[in-house]
């Protein structure tokens, strides 16, 4: 893709030490750094809540939890892996990576970068502490689903619902602006010769998420401080006895929450289109189609928002509009798998754990691009909506699907990041128990699912019984197989094998060209590309 | 750490005012929601109010330093126009969705409370008298929600307001024009013009806010048609204050010297914003007011 001609960095690699080299940074490695640890360490926070719901579910009957904390633990935890895990990974590996890849020495705003990483932990700070205080007696935590539909968040809202909206507008800035930091960096500091079309992928899906970000985190803004005028203010947006209405709450949720699933899956995309070829020793197969498809799927995100409200009524012609319009994505996203699947045809692939996400990925995120399909046909979707057909469906597209190319995108990485190699053992383990444990506690969804078990529930009809044991046991695969994980982090970043500046054989582009680990400043003079 | 300009990129010294950011902002959310909660002044809230006026003003003496110093080149002043437009952008996508609610409400709400669409029964069975006519003088449960008594109206002291802000990005285009020659005198001139426009634009929207309040009946908490225009107005507002705050610093930075004419980034970013301003002043004007 692009070739270095001439490169030469002088690395003064002397850094800031002490808490201030993080409260203070200006780096975008250890902003990136910080990004990913937050986001690791609110895996586990948001994993543990999981893994309450599957107890809870495992058997009929109410056992483990109070039904009014099994609904925190499912807001929660919906809340804290969209917000807290996926997005904040993916700006982490966009800070680490965007810059090294277009040969550039920092992001373009530095000081506002690092204000971006540090507003979230207070937004998730205030959010926890509401859960803190509910486990404490004070009150409940917001307990009204990731998607807090009005009336249950406005008319029926615990107190916490005020703590909560405030965070969502700290998230929502702290995303705008990293989102403005990302779109400056790829406009202004790629290297001399770098063209837009030279660009890695990873490169152009983060562009185009930035923009997606930035045209929908502030819809987000809107509708919670609706909210909070709603709540506190008397104003009759979501309210019918004032001439409102909380469809229309749902109208603009979606606006926003359509767009964001994208953005959850579009760096996805970005990683594999990395990750497939260096293992299949080729060049990506269409890269420029795989460019158009970006923005096409990101185009047509923005119109297709009410798929997710076809029970809750709309005249005909938007029920038809909208499963039309969401049947178009499928084919933009059905371009990416087959350049994915083309590029490795016919190529020398090895099968080192980056490879293996990306295989997974590609299986299990088609998997629930299907389901979708299957969703967006409106009348076969009265049949599926609100039942865990819609969790299966998700969960395959942002755990098996977004999540495995975070972690293969951490092991394609981590030797760059930090010199040495991971342990390959471990990463497969880490991979095949993840996939095993995954399909365990996901796949069943699809049945009970179908077959009418509704979500966010608590308790559930007998016949249900064997596939939610199963998902149970497979929720606790997948999730004591993250330990595996962490440990080979903490191993990697500790020591191991030295790794080289390429690092992987079929490796190619400019981030390559850097040693391992990567100097402090990435490009302090621009490579020249050709 | 330096620099590290090598003459090539700048990138700046580790820097105190993001932590300061993230405290002020998580104080000031927390303080105004313990106001709102206990209904009385929590003092967290002037704290934090003060922290991110310590914030803006820290974090920007910190740029015009870097910058009367001479430390940005071409690509920083490229960086910071980029940053600017998208900033921007964002903003409108945040007066979109209030937009939206507008129209949602106007075109499809009303319509079907009052039995339009498939929604014969729904009218009959929930609020029968509801007529859906904008702006909705009479909520579905008058009694509950007490609709105003009447609608603003579009001439007078709205139509003045809109002449105003018009007028003002005149005046701070010709101040522009005035810098771009390095022409100071009608340089501060025309900018103090445009504060003091931005400022009487204020007083009398606050006036209105009084007509509205103590005349009209039209509140916040009046239904539909009071929701979507203080709403709608009031971040409005808010932004012509934010915009007059910025334009006041521009001036104070003019009479000092700051900008020169091929120089002035800050001053081109505080005019964009007030552009900005105006346009949503007009979408304002248009849906809110007139229509
Ligand atoms: C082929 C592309 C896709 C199609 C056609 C599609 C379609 C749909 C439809 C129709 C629904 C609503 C189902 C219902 O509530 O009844 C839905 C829900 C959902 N989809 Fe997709 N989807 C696609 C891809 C994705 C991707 C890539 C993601 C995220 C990375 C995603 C995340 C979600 C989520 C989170 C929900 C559930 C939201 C909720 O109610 O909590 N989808 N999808
Ligand atoms: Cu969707």
């Amino acid at each position: 893709m692009s070739a270095v001609i001439e490169e030469h960095h002088e690395h003064h690699d002397h850094k800031p030490t002490g808490i201030g080299r993080w409260l203070f940074s200006t780096n975008h490695k250890d902003i990136g750094t910080m990004y990913l640890w937050f986001s690791f360490l609110m895996f586990f926070v948001g994993g543990a809540m999981a893994l309450v719901i599957r107890a809870e579910l495992f058997e009929p009957g109410l056992q483990l939890v109070e039904p009014e904390f099994f609904n925190q633990m499912t807001t929660l935890h919906g809340l804290i892996m969209v917000f807290g895990v996926i997005m904040p990974a993916f700006v982490g590996l966009a800070n680490w990576q965007v810059p090294m890849m277009i040969g550039a020495p920092d992001m373009a705003l530095p000081r506002m970068n690092n204000w971006s990483f540090w507003l979230l932990p207070g937004a998730f700070g205030i959010l926890i502490a509401s859960l803190i205080m509910s486990m404490m007696g004070m009150g409940s935590a917001p307990n009204f689903g990731w998607t807090f539909y009005a009336p249950l968040s406005t008319t029926y809202g615990p107190a916490s619902t005020d703590y909560f909206i405030f965070s969502v507008h700290i998230m929502g800035i702290s995303s705008i602006m990293g989102a403005i930091n990302i779109i400056a960096t790829i406009m202004n500091l790629r290297a001399p010769g770098m063209t837009y079309m030279k660009m890695p992928i990873f490169v152009w899906t983060w562009f185009i998420t930035a923009y997606l970000l930035i045209a929908v985190m502030p819809v987000l803004a809107g509708v919670v401080t609706m909210m909070l005028t709603d709540r506190n203010f008397g104003t009759s947006f979501f309210n019918a006895a004032g001439g409102g209405d909380p469809v229309l709450f749902q109208h603009v949720f979606w606006f926003f929450g359509h767009p964001e699933v994208y953005i959850m899956i579009l760096p996805a995309f970005g990683v594999v289109s990395q990750i497939v070829p260096t293992f299949a020793r080729k060049k990506i197969f269409g890269y420029s189609s795989m460019v158009y498809a970006t923005a096409s799927i990101a185009f047509l995100s923005f119109i297709v928002w009410a798929h997710h409200m076809f029970t809750t009524g709309m005249p005909v012609a938007g029920e038809l509009y909208f499963m039309y319009a969401t049947m178009l994505i499928a084919i933009p996203t059905g371009v990416k798998v087959f350049n994915w699947v083309s590029t490795m045809w016919r190529g020398s692939m090895t099968f080192e754990t980056p490879m293996l996400f990306a295989i997974g990925f590609i299986f299990l995120f088609t998997i629930g691009g299907f389901t979708g399909l299957m969703m967006c046909i409106a009348p076969a979707d009265f049949q599926y909506h609100d039942t865990y057909f819609i969790v299966a469906h998700f969960h395959y597209v942002l755990a098996t699907g977004a999540a495995f190319s975070i972690m293969g995108a951490v092991y394609f990485w981590i030797p760059k990041w930090t010199g040495n190699m991971y342990n390959e053992t471990l990463g497969k383990w880490h991979f095949w128990l993840t996939t095993i444990g995954g399909n365990m506690v996901f796949f069943p969804m699809h049945f009970v699912g179908l077959a009418g078990m509704p979500r966010r529930i608590p308790d559930y009809s007998l016949q249900f019984a064997e596939f939610n044991a199963l998902a149970t046991v497979g929720a606790f695969i997948f999730g004591f197989s993250q330990l595996i994980f962490l440990y080979n982090v903490i191993k990697t970043t500790r020591g191991g094998e030295k790794a080289t500046e390429k690092v992987w054989e079929g490796a190619d582009g400019l981030e390559w060209t850097l040693p391992s680990p990567a100097p402090f400043h990435s490009f302090t003079t621009p490579p020249q590309v050709r | 750490m330096s620099t590290t300009n090598n003459g090539e990129y700048f990138i700046p010294e580790p820097s105190k005012w993001p932590i300061v950011g993230t405290i002020a902002l998580t104080t000031t959310v927390i303080g105004a929601v313990n106001t709102i909660h206990s209904g009385s002044l929590s003092i967290i809230l002037p704290i934090g109010l003060l922290l991110i006026a310590y914030l803006f003003f820290g974090w920007f003496s910190t740029v015009i330093d870097e910058s009367m110093a001479g430390k940005y080149n071409e690509q920083v002043d490229r960086s910071f126009r980029i940053g600017m437009l998208w900033f921007i952008f964002s903003e409108v996508m945040f007066f979109a969705a209030f937009f939206g609610a507008l129209f949602y409400a106007r075109v499809f709400a009303v319509d079907w409370l009052a039995g339009g669409g498939n929604n014969a029964m729904t009218h009959e069975l929930l609020w029968p008298a509801f007529e859906g006519i904008w702006p909705v003088l009479s909520n579905p449960d008058n009694a509950a929600i007490p609709a105003p008594k009447e609608a603003m109206a579009a001439s007078g002291l709205p139509a003045v307001n809109t002449a105003i802000l018009l007028l003002s990005s005149v005046t701070v285009t010709i101040a522009h024009h005035g810098l771009r020659q390095d022409h100071r005198k009608p340089l501060i001139a025309w900018l103090a013009i445009t504060v003091l426009l931005g400022a009487i634009f204020l007083v009398l929207q606050a006036e209105e806010y009084y007509i509205a309040y103590t005349e009209m009946g039209l509140t916040l908490d009046s239904g539909i048609y009071g929701s979507t225009f203080f709403i709608l107005t009031g971040f409005h507002g808010l932004h012509v204050t934010m915009g007059t705050t910025m334009l006041i610093v521009m001036l104070i930075r003019s009479i000092k010297g700051h900008f020169t004419s091929d120089n002035h980034f800050a001053f081109e970013a505080v005019a964009w914003y007030w552009h900005f301003v105006d346009v949503v002043w007009l979408g304002l004007y248009i849906f809110v007011y007139w229509l």
